[in-house]
């Protein structure tokens, strides 16, 4: 796996040698710390090929781009970040999925002066107190979705809500999220494991418990191996989650378990803009593939990148920040810009899972919140 | 709390542990008969449910893929004990973990080779879908009520194995004096490489059974890999009475935690803090039990040594 992106950033940079200066010039090293293996690789994997995308479509010969496998472990994303500002003398870092990973990294490199652009994680604690000039999160805070989910429900008619959620940053952002925006009654609030995949105990407590709805945050293999055992349990409560158990990537191994369920989210293949298009199109014919919510999250990464790079020279660190916040590019999910504590200000919709031919997938069928930021914005001091 | 959702997690506590029981099975006898600690042992329960996700995609039957997972299975372990094993029964043990864990690195890499990254697709069949309707009244997947029945039914099958066969014999006789029993004339390393397969199907039956109703996907069997050495540890090493009284203690103690823990603090604590630390320490319970039982039985519960 490492091979094969050394050789993809080495034909980038191969290519440097012959192109022009665009402008302001300036090389940027980009640091990419994944996950591409064990359980939430398919999550790693899209944000990296999403990325890789939007850096060979642009043809911009001043990006080069090292990945490393964060294997989902805070200890060795801590050491490749190391590594990475040290002897590899990144000027940016992305890529990191999980928010206790993210956590473990982000707070370190920035305070050591490097830019940070989440693809993924925004874990409430470095949008509000802790957030960073040098912090961007290009695909949302934390609670955005389930705040999204919490409004669904309401509109839904849904009273008497069980909600689960992995014991960790993201999921306790989660029933946060939901329970912000969710006006009805808890029939049960769990905390599972982080990578818990037998949740018969939790769909016995939540047939036990007289819920009219179950909301749940369950991301990667977690998600498919609990909608598969709660449609086998004969449990027929609908469900409705972030888009996160319902995208993609994962969708085709979830079955018919997942149709017409309704999750939230800031993109769809659907959104018609002409990025979108350009993106959908690019990316099935790179990859023989849909591209799921994190391949569209590593795609928009990139651009807003590249979108620096065309303005100011990443060795004016000041010019080269405001020009991120700018945020001066086409996102394929519509319209974008960064709130004051740099985490996106943008439109969430309910998806339904359909079924197009023989591939599961989503539709939009509603806008959740429209111009959505977060309420994090005014304890962000910077 | 109601008694069906009492029942109905003892059910899934057992369900567990039947499920724990034929990771651990292989696991132990492999220890008991050859003495080798085997970390790849994970990556047998993998290939297991791998082998029926393809299989049972390509045939539409979960039967055929059940039956392929099992060979598969039994096939890599019988490779894998040929090729590397067989060279590091001499070794010390920290041998044999470094290099059983190097088969993980290449067993999971291999299997992304070749299936990608993404999670695969494994259906439970048909006629053991939705629940069935225990009595009092306690709805309980069909799929779950049958890895029970199968899981006994295989640990009856081993124990008859192990007391009333030639190879049985064999196997006991292995354990006690290896060279004893190479001087009487048995194949020795027939043996080992038949008790290493047998363990592997064990294996590979346990992933194919529990990849219908969670993810296929590489690296699946290291939590699990984890939980069979915690059993192996609470049963006592080389005991098959041990593993099964193990994964059951392991698999009750797991289910009922997670139920009772976060409702006792509940009492003392509001919702969301009591769910937060009941949920956290109900993940710790095994190990606390694990702790508990070489306090006072240092060799575990069937341990014959100490």
């Amino acid at each position: 796996m490492k091979l094969k992106t050394w050789i993809a950033a080495a034909g980038l940079a191969g290519m440097a040698s012959m192109g022009l200066a665009d402008g302001h010039g300036g090389m940027v090293k980009v640091g990419m710390i994944t996950t591409l293996s064990g359980g939430g690789a398919g999550l790693g994997i899209d944000v990296r090929d999403g990325f890789l995308l939007a850096a060979k479509m642009a043809g911009n010969d001043h990006l080069e781009i090292v990945v490393e496998d964060d294997q989902r472990k805070p200890d060795i994303a801590v050491q490749l970040a190391d590594k990475m500002i040290q002897s590899e003398k990144v000027d940016v870092l992305t890529g990191i999925i999980w928010s206790n990973l993210a956590m473990a990294v982000v707070p370190a490199a920035t305070a050591q002066g490097k830019i940070y652009l989440s693809p993924n994680a925004g874990p409430s604690a470095l949008a509000g107190k802790g957030c960073h000039p040098n912090y961007f999160n290009v695909a949302w805070q934390n609670d955005n979705l389930h705040e999204a989910a919490g409004g669904y429900a309401n509109d839904a008619g849904f009273k008497n809500s069980f909600i689960l959620a992995p014991n960790y940053p993201a999921g306790q952002d989660a029933l946060t999220g939901y329970k912000r925006t969710y006006q009805g009654e808890l029939a049960g609030e769990i905390f599972t494991k982080l990578g818990q995949t037998d949740y018969a105990a939790e769909i016995a407590q939540i047939r036990a418990s007289g819920a009219d709805s179950v909301f749940f945050f369950l991301p990667g293999g977690m998600g498919i191996s609990f909608l598969k055992q709660y449609a086998d349990s004969g449990l027929d409560l609908p469900v409705v989650g972030p888009a996160f158990s319902f995208d993609q990537g994962i969708l085709q191994a979830v079955g018919d378990a997942a149709m017409g369920v309704k999750n939230t989210s800031q993109w769809n293949k659907d959104i018609d803009n002409a990025a979108n298009k350009a993106f959908v199109e690019a990316f099935q014919a790179e990859y023989g593939r849909l591209p799921s919510l994190y391949a569209s999250q590593g795609y928009d990464t990139a651009n807003l990148l590249l979108s620096a790079m065309a303005k100011a020279d990443i060795k004016d660190q000041d010019a080269f920040l405001a020009a991120l916040k700018e945020a001066d590019f086409e996102s394929v999910r519509g319209d974008f810009a960064f709130a004051a504590n740099n985490h996106p200000i943008q439109d969430i919709y309910v998806r339904e899972v359909i079924k197009e031919g023989d591939v599961f997938t989503n539709k939009i069928i509603g806008t959740a919140l429209e111009d959505h930021s977060n309420v994090y914005v005014d304890e962000c001091k910077m | 709390m109601t008694f069906i959702l009492f029942i109905e997690q003892l059910l899934n506590g057992l369900q567990f542990g039947v499920m724990l029981f034929l990771m651990a099975a292989g696991l132990t006898l492999v220890f008991g008969v050859m003495g080798l600690i085997n970390l790849a042992h994970g990556s047998l329960y993998m290939v297991g449910a791998f082998a029926a996700a393809a299989v049972a995609g390509w045939s539409g039957s979960f039967l055929l893929g059940l039956a392929a997972a099992l060979a598969a299975a039994a096939a890599a372990g019988a490779l894998v004990e040929m090729l590397v094993i067989r060279r590091l029964y001499d070794r010390d043990h920290l041998d044999q973990v470094l290099a059983t864990f190097a088969l993980i690195l290449i067993f999971s890499e291999g299997t992304r080779y070749i299936f990608g990254s993404f999670p695969l697709f494994l259906d439970i069949p048909d006629a053991l879908s939705g629940p069935v309707i225990l009595p009092g009244g306690i709805a309980y997947p069909a799929y779950r009520l049958a890895i029970i029945v199968t899981g006994l039914v295989i640990a009856a099958g081993l124990f008859l194995l192990i007391a009333r066969t030639r190879l049985g014999v064999r196997i006991r006789a292995g354990e006690a004096d290896r060279e004893m029993i190479a001087a009487l004339g048995v194949d020795i390393s027939r043996l080992y490489t038949i008790v290493f397969a047998l363990g592997a199907a064990l294996a590979g039956l346990a992933g194919a059974l529990v990849g219908a109703i969670q993810s296929v996907q590489v690296g699946m069997g290291e939590p699990v890999l984890i939980l069979a050495f915690v059993v192996i540890v609470i049963g006592g090493i080389g005991s098959i009475k041990g593993a099964l009284i193990g994964s059951v203690l392991v698999g009750l103690t797991d289910t009922m935690g997670k139920l009772l823990l976060p409702a006792l603090f509940g009492l003392f604590m509001d919702n969301s803090s009591a769910q937060a630390t009941g949920s956290a320490i109900a993940s710790m319970l095994i190990y606390i039990l694990m702790a508990l039982v070489l306090i006072w039985r240092p060799q575990g519960l069937f341990g014959a040594r100490a």
